[in-house]
């Protein structure tokens, strides 16, 4: 019996990846055949690890062809043992270490203005991901992996979980559409990733059968720590039952919107100014208000117009969202610059806070600025713009140290 | 074989010639007299003026051409270049061998002369071994030795007397027929011609080859025809779309304007932009964006740069009309803007490595300019640095003005930690270009390593809130993500010599083991 499988990629524009063509023979021993653009400097380095991976699944006999354009040693890894799995399909796995510095654990509360996709079986996007400071990075299984792709994108998304520093971000996958994201779901939630994103989410029921495979694994493993989660709404059936979806786990921490597959479900066109989707993007901030959880906007997908992202981040904050996804890196800090409270409106509400502050350490039930009486609603919601900018470092935390002497 | 002042092991000579071996920074002084060239007499040439002839095959006859001579050309038409092809096909044709060909830089766009290597047309190359003629070189297939050089190099090298040019081949853009020359004009406008200036001044014979001739006075005259024995007219110097990028395009990768940022951020914690400062940033894509990010915080601060030494591109000569930046001290333009600016723009001036980067001189300007932004292929530990040859030990690239840059006051080199799998922070450089005293800062995506040596730049940017770290982290930190690399195998065989900017050696590249 000869099998054959074939993963990875290849191609001029292919970077920090590799291809192979792997079959188990009968006889002959273990016959590597290496091309690559580093082989003088980890020629040796990459055969010993390839014939590491063939011991521990018990291969004696197999050909393998490399093509390799620079791949880090946890591609190398991911494609041979996905290689393997294709033929083999042992469910056993080879792990490189988890690297200590990837061992943080994410909160509840914690700001989401930014998230990353990384394409999931795209190694050089992956890299550099964390350098460049979004709030989270999404390894993502679905949309941006081809369906024939979808088995290796797995192990190269469980690796690089273990292997590359994201450095302090939040780690979020976005698994496949469910009942096939559930299958996704082992390779993930034993290597410490925060934040499950469930695509194209219409029911709570979906929310349920996650959140079961995730308890599954989580028992099966030992696990504690929570694992959050986000459904991604993206239909008109899933705009309606947005409320209850947003209640259906304890560990929702808030709706994202799908603005692409949304539009299509209407079939209309999505534009710049978002007025198709006007009534689906309000509705899902009034039941995440409702639920107490963030509402996530959609990205936007003009990576070489930072203004017009501006502008439109602009206007999902204005709207109540409180972040949006990113597809690169360097809208990242367009957008937290629109998500951040800004220089005015941080000195409106230091103004509100402080006269209302005054105004209960004079046991005034009524709060006035100048001439105008200020509403409690309104002092709320400076007092959560005072929050967030200390937070942000944007004020220190002491700021009424003299302020009413300016 | 002699221990260099770098550490460095270099033959006693290359093709025959004495070498000296690198001494340290300034310490060789040579005695002497600058060499010259015989004296002419107008006697022999026309009265009237004309000096062309029919053919560059003719003027190549005229001037002698024979076995064993030395050949230069210009690199000014870059990647477009069509001279220097069409002067080997003509000798090869005509059975010329062993002739050493002397250009100011080489092309991918020159692998057309890889069978005139292999048939003995051409015995060696001194200049740079770019692409495939590197990689030709690098598997031994040239019959000489390589001699690379910087620009300021070169011009040392020929006035010295240390390289004698037989003919000169000058491809000029626009030209009369007493060979006075420009870059400016023309079908293939380059701008200048800076690189051809030490090879009109000493060469025994002048060449100047046009597809743009006018009548005299060619003005300016940026190559003096008083230099010049014949001139020609050919159909096509060069391909002008690789000549000169119609438009210069910022990069969009994330990573490379990430290390822009840190580069520009770190330049302003260390008091570098100042009102009057100057700069040099080249057209790759980390340098330009640099001087982007540079623009905007000399907009925020309201400065403005005394001058910037260009490679002058469409962002350069932007900052110089919007009164950024007073004068642009060009060595070459890399787009039309950039030609256009110099042709109209009194206070955009082209220079030649004579009064930029010549060493053995009173004195040069790159060692005024306060910061300059440079690349590498490797740096090490020691901060010795790298830009000829790859880790793998192929030589693949030039000096260029490289090595005549780090004279200046500020020498910052941005680099990725790691290209796909190789870490640019080794133990040791492969080829060692660039002595680390010179070298000051390198900044990486993961971290900025400043040069002990630069203990003020170390104090002064301590609590600017970016990654400082040892260069021995970032080595340690490169290596945790790639592995520790193994180093390339090489033959005995030495097939380049690497000068230092005052013509000693300071290195050399091996064959690579089969």
């Amino acid at each position: 019996m000869t099998q054959k499988s074939f993963v990875g990629n290849r191609g001029e524009k292919v970077r920090s990846d590799c291809y192979m063509e792997l079959e188990i023979t009968a006889s002959g021993g273990i016959q590597i055949e290496l091309k690559s653009k580093v082989s003088a400097l980890y020629g040796e380095d990459i055969l010993s690890l390839m014939k590491d991976i063939f011991a521990f699944c018990q291969v004696k006999n197999a050909r393998l062809f490399i093509e390799d354009s620079g791949a880090l040693p946890y591609v190398l890894s991911a494609r041979l043992e996905a290689a393997l799995e294709k033929i083999l399909n042992t469910g056993r796995e080879y792990l490189l270490p988890m690297l200590p510095e990837n061992n943080y654990s994410s909160e509840k509360e914690r700001f989401r203005f930014s998230r990353l996709y990384l394409p999931g079986n795209n190694p050089a996007m992956m890299i550099n991901a964390g350098l460049h400071k979004p709030h989270g990075i999404i390894l993502d299984l679905e949309d941006s992996v081809a369906f024939d792709k979808k088995h290796e994108a797995r192990f190269l998304v469980r690796n690089a979980l273990r292997q590359l520093n994201f450095y302090g971000v939040e780690r979020m996958v976005r698994i496949n559409q469910i009942p096939a994201g559930i299958e996704d779901l082992r390779f993930v939630i034993p290597h410490n990733v925060h934040l499950i994103l469930v695509p194209k989410c219409e029911s709570a029921m979906q929310v349920e059968e996650v959140e079961k495979e995730i308890s599954r694994i989580k028992k099966e493993s030992g696990i504690k720590r929570d694992v959050f989660l986000m459904p991604i709404i993206e239909s008109a059936l899933g705009i309606e039952n947005a409320f209850t979806i947003a209640r259906a786990s304890r560990n929702i921490v808030g709706l994202a919107i799908g603005l692409e597959d949304y539009t299509a479900d209407l079939g209309v066109q999505r534009t710049n100014d978002g007025m198709e989707s006007l009534y689906a993007r309000m509705r899902l901030v009034n039941a995440c208000k409702a639920a107490g959880i963030q509402a996530i906007d959609s990205v936007f997908s003009d990576v070489g117009d930072m203004d017009a992202l501006l502008s439109s981040a602009r206007i999902s904050k204005s709207m109540g969202f409180e972040g949006m996804g990113c597809i690169h890196p360097r809208q990242v800090e367009y957008i937290h610059k629109a998500f951040a409270p800004g220089e005015e409106e941080t000195e409106k509400a230091q103004k509100i806070v402080d006269a209302f502050i005054t105004a209960s350490e004079k046991g005034l039930g009524v709060v006035s600025l100048g001439t105008k009486m200020i509403d409690a609603p309104v002092v709320k919601r400076a007092q959560k713009t005072i929050e967030l900018a200390v937070k942000l470092g944007i004020l220190s935390k002491d700021w009424r140290n003299g302020y009413g002497a300016k | 074989m002699i221990k260099n002042a770098a550490g460095r092991m270099v033959p006693e000579t290359i093709n025959g010639i004495q070498q000296i071996p690198y001494m340290g920074i300034g310490k060789f002084k040579p005695k002497g007299n600058k060499t010259a060239s015989a004296i002419p007499s107008n006697s022999n040439f026309p009265d009237n003026g004309n000096k062309l002839v029919n053919s560059l095959k003719e003027a190549l006859i005229k001037a002698g051409l024979k076995d064993g001579m030395t050949i230069s050309t210009h690199h000014h038409f870059r990647n477009g270049d069509l001279v220097a092809n069409q002067v080997f096909d003509i000798a090869h044709e005509l059975g010329i061998k062993n002739l050493r060909w002397f250009p100011s830089a080489s092309f991918p766009c020159h692998a057309h002369l890889i069978p005139y290597l292999e048939d003995g047309t051409i015995y060696s190359i001194e200049g740079s071994l770019n692409g495939p003629l590197g990689k030709f070189t690098s598997e031994g297939g040239m019959k000489g030795t390589g001699m690379l050089r910087s620009h300021g190099g070169r011009y040392q090298a020929i006035q010295d007397g240390e390289v004698k040019i037989d003919i000169a081949v000058i491809g000029a853009p626009t030209a009369d027929a007493f060979g006075n020359a420009n870059g400016l004009y023309g079908p293939s406008a380059c701008g200048l011609l800076g690189f051809a200036l030490a090879d009109s001044q000493y060469a025994d014979k002048v060449i100047v080859v046009t597809d743009n001739l006018v009548p005299f006075p060619c003005i300016p005259w940026q190559i003096q025809g008083n230099y010049v024995d014949y001139t020609v007219v050919v159909d096509k110097l060069g391909d002008p779309e690789k000549i000169v990028s119609g438009t210069t395009v910022v990069t969009k990768s994330p990573d490379r304007l990430l290390l822009a940022e840190l580069t520009a951020r770190f330049c302003d914690a260390a008091g570098i932009i100042k009102d009057g400062f100057s700069f040099q940033a080249g057209a790759g894509g980390t340098a330009l964006s640099v001087a982007l990010y540079f623009k905007s915080i000399m907009k925020e601060k309201g400065i403005k740069a005394r001058f910037a030494r260009g490679g002058s591109n469409k962002y350069l000569v932007e900052m110089l009309n919007e009164g950024l930046i007073d004068y642009i001290l060009d060595g070459q333009t890399f787009d039309l803007d950039g030609v256009q600016s110099m042709a109209e723009n009194p206070r955009h001036t082209w220079t030649s490595p004579f009064t930029s980067y010549n060493y053995h001189s009173k004195g040069n300007f790159a060692d005024m300019v306060d910061v300059v932004i440079l690349g590498a292929t490797e740096v090490d530990t020691n901060f010795n640095a790298n830009v000829v040859s790859h880790s793998d030990g192929y030589l693949l690239h030039g000096i260029g003005g490289w090595q005549n840059c780090l004279f200046s006051k500020t020498v910052i080199i941005p680099l990725p930690l790691f290209r796909d799998r190789i870490p640019v922070v080794r133990d040791e450089v492969t080829t060692l270009c660039g002595p680390g005293e010179l070298i000051d800062v390198i900044v990486t995506e993961r971290g900025i390593a400043i040069n002990p040596l630069r203990k003020d730049l170390i104090e002064k940017t301590k609590d600017s809130g970016l990654p400082i770290k040892t260069i021995t982290e970032l080595k340690e930190e490169a290596e945790k993500i790639c592995g520790k690399p193994s180093k390339p195998v090489f033959d005995d065989r030495i097939i380049a010599g690497i000068k230092w900017v005052d013509g000693t050696l300071i290195d050399v590249v091996r064959q690579l083991k089969k």
